[in-house]
């Protein structure tokens, strides 16, 4: 009784189990992204590599608002590797893609986050900043047309916003009054470039009064802000009420891949946002709150180093994809792309 | 003579059109303080300003729109894609309004769009491309493609100086791969248009351009110890290329191998067979053959990227069959 009456009440309508588990995919997500770093040094990790440092709040507590048992699907971008963990992804998963192994969701065909499983709820991107957001246009129609009680998230950064294909993406859901949630990180950066000269409003939420769609806006940082704005928007969508565009403050804390020193960065400003990390401060509010116990905190932290451990073991090792794999798969129903004829001397 | 790598060639080559003419202006994506994703700018906005080397958005199409207009009104603007990729977001601006601009309304664009291509860095599907089948097909656009450091200067430099758009694509994988001496002072102007010969040969002519030189030109090492003799033509040109230079190298050694890093199925290729078979038809002892990459999007994985894109053994081997033909 006494204990009980110490904790502060729950929030966001969240169980006790759910604020553990947003806590459990944050850290999975900074962990999964500290061990490529790793394997990235040990050149292991074929391509470039991208972190969400600072972002895994972002990431998490959007795609934690959609609803896994109705077939909510979304569409991340390469600093959402949370909103997929949370979708269903697998750390396996993500290094196979990572290190082009042969058994990764793409078969080593394509880098990074991009894969997809729409079963579980997620729609990998392609490099052509913007083009998401139309085809998740596609997928909010499909689920008007059906009549199904579903939702579309598609996130979109400060930078990407700058493009025709998301201009055409949300005024198309506007009109159409797709059940689509479009969230805009700002984040302060579009590689090296400010926010400031990628557009002339202050606030991106602001851009949504010009398409007719509701806006909404909130501490990126703060998971359960995070979770509760887009609650209200997928809630809004799966209603009937349309498009959301929600706007969520946060700060990417590293270069826009490894190789990216961000020299252009003022250092105190990294080190404001550092004081504002996304985990250490939910970590806080969970103890304090009496939400969480060290001990539930430990035991989770616990279980992410083993889940990761075993899949970096798993498939470390693994081979890349046989070569002639290359050529299958172009179309439907043509047999495999021609071998070369200088292949067959 | 000083040694400069490929990329500090375009560089140079940029620098010197800036000093030399206050016309030429820069814009694209990371390329004022940060100096482009590559670096290819670097030191530019301090040097020359922020009005004259601009970061814009990430808006392909507002770029080379906005390159369109600022030609017409007689400015020089050279616009840099972060990944020769994303030109596709620009497709239409391009195609429809920039390549036509002269011949249905007499408008003057000398503008120029640059920025890497090329594949052999584990890019993946979106980082790797060869688009110049897609601009080939289009009248009214010029399209250049280096090999050299030298060629990179001097190409950069004339499609600056030239009263047409111009799509300047840079092979990433060369950027800092070659190196080379360059004199210094001279101004170094590549015609565009004109094909060089990389080497001389006797039995087979090697036509390519960009970073298949250099595999075209390794597989001519290894021929020679056969004592097959391969002449290889480094195209730099792509539209218009230079046709009597395929010609009079071919009517020499009889026999063609176009070599190229792009997919076959619509490539270049196709169009330098055509143009040999009419030309050369009587001349030839063995079939116009091609070393192109399969037809697939390009994978990430290693063995994937080496089984899709053309090696140097696999012009060794064409080469020989064509010979033995
Ligand atoms: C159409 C297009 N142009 C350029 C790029 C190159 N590019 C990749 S990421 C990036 C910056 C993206 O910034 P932002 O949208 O703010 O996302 P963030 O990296 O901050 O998460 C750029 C310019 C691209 N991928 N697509
Ligand atoms: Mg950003």
């Amino acid at each position: 009784m006494t204990t009980a009456a110490r904790k502060a009440a729950l929030p966001a309508g969240l169980t006790r189990a759910q604020l553990l588990e947003l806590y459990y995919w944050m850290r999975l997500t900074r962990s999964l992204e500290e061990k490529l770093v790793a394997l990235y040094r040990q050149t292991k990790v074929v391509g470039g590599l991208f972190r969400s440092l600072g972002q895994e709040a972002d990431a998490v507590g959007s795609a934690f608002a959609l609803d896994r048992t109705k077939g909510d699907i979304l569409s991340p971008l390469i600093r959402n590797l949370g909103s997929m963990l949370v979708q269903g992804a697998t750390p396996i998963e993500v290094l196979r893609q990572y290190m082009a192994k042969a058994d990764s969701p793409t078969r080593g065909r394509e880098l990074n986050i991009h894969f997809n499983d729409l079963a579980r709820g997620y729609l990998g991107q392609i490099s052509h900043l913007g083009d998401m957001v139309t085809v998740m246009c596609g997928v909010a129609l499909s689920f008007k047309i059906r009549k199904e009680p579903r939702v579309g998230l598609v996130y979109i950064g400060d930078g990407a916003m700058s493009t025709g294909a998301f201009h055409e993406g949300i005024n198309f859901a506007a009109v159409q009054r797709l059940p689509l949630v479009i969230v805009a990180e700002n984040n302060g950066y579009a590689y090296s470039t400010p926010i400031h000269k990628q557009t002339a409003v202050k606030f991106l939420v602001e851009k949504a009064a010009g398409y007719g769609v509701a806006g909404d806006q909130a501490d990126g940082n703060d998971v359960l802000a995070v979770y509760e704005v887009t609650k209200r928007a997928v809630d809004r969508a799966r209603s009937g009420g349309g498009v959301t565009l929600v706007e969520l403050i946060t700060y990417r804390r590293k270069g826009h891949a490894e190789h990216d020193n961000q020299g252009y960065v003022p250092k105190e400003e990294i080190e404001a946002w550092e004081a504002r990390d996304p985990i250490d401060r939910y970590l806080r509010q969970l103890e304090t709150s009496g939400w969480a116990s060290r001990a539930d905190l430990s035991a989770i932290d616990a279980r992410v180093t083993s889940e990761i451990d075993a899949a970096v073991a798993q498939c470390e090792n693994e081979p890349f994809p046989a070569p002639a794999t290359a050529l299958d798969g172009v179309l439907a129903s043509a047999p495999a792309a021609d071998l070369e004829w200088y292949r067959s001397l | 003579m000083t040694q400069v790598t490929y990329l500090e060639a375009i560089r140079d080559g940029l620098r010197e059109e800036m000093e030399r003419d206050d016309r030429v202006f820069m814009m694209g994506e990371d390329i004022g303080n940060y100096g482009g994703a590559f670096k290819v700018t670097e030191g530019f906005q301090a040097r020359f300003g922020a009005e004259r080397v601009i970061d814009t958005p990430i808006s392909e199409v507002a770029i080379v729109g906005a390159a369109a207009g600022a030609a017409h009104m007689g400015l020089r603007p050279v616009c840099e894609m972060q990944f020769i990729d994303f030109l596709s977001c620009a497709y239409s601006i391009l195609t429809n309004y920039v390549a036509t601009a002269r011949y249905r309304a007499d408008l003057k664009t000398p503008m120029v769009v640059r920025g890497p291509c090329g594949g052999y860095v584990r890019g993946g599907p979106f980082h790797s491309q060869n688009p110049e089948a897609a601009y080939l097909h289009t009248p009214g656009l010029k399209i250049v493609a280096p090999a050299t450091a030298r060629d990179a200067k001097g190409l950069i430099k004339a499609a600056i100086r030239d009263d047409d758009p111009v799509l300047y694509f840079e092979h990433k994988f060369l950027y800092r791969r070659i190196k080379e001496d360059l004199p210094d002072g001279e101004d170094i102007v590549t015609p565009i248009g004109e094909a060089r010969l990389a080497r001389e040969g006797a039995h087979l002519t090697v036509v390519t351009y960009s970073a298949m030189v250099f595999k075209a030109l390794e597989a001519a090492e290894v021929l020679a110890k056969e004592g097959i003799s391969l002449e290889v033509l480094d195209l730099r040109t792509l539209l218009p290329f230079d046709e009597d230079a395929i010609v009079a190298s071919v009517k020499k050694t009889n026999r063609a191998l176009i070599v190229h890093e792009d997919t076959r199925t619509g490539g270049i290729a196709g169009e330098i067979t055509a143009r040999i078979n009419e030309r050369c038809f009587e001349w030839l002892d063995a079939p116009v053959r091609r070393v192109c990459a399969h037809d697939v999007p390009l994978p990430y994985a290693p063995t994937l990227e080496d089984f899709v894109l053309p090696q140097t053994d696999d012009i060794v081997k064409a080469a020989r069959w064509m010979v033995a033909y």
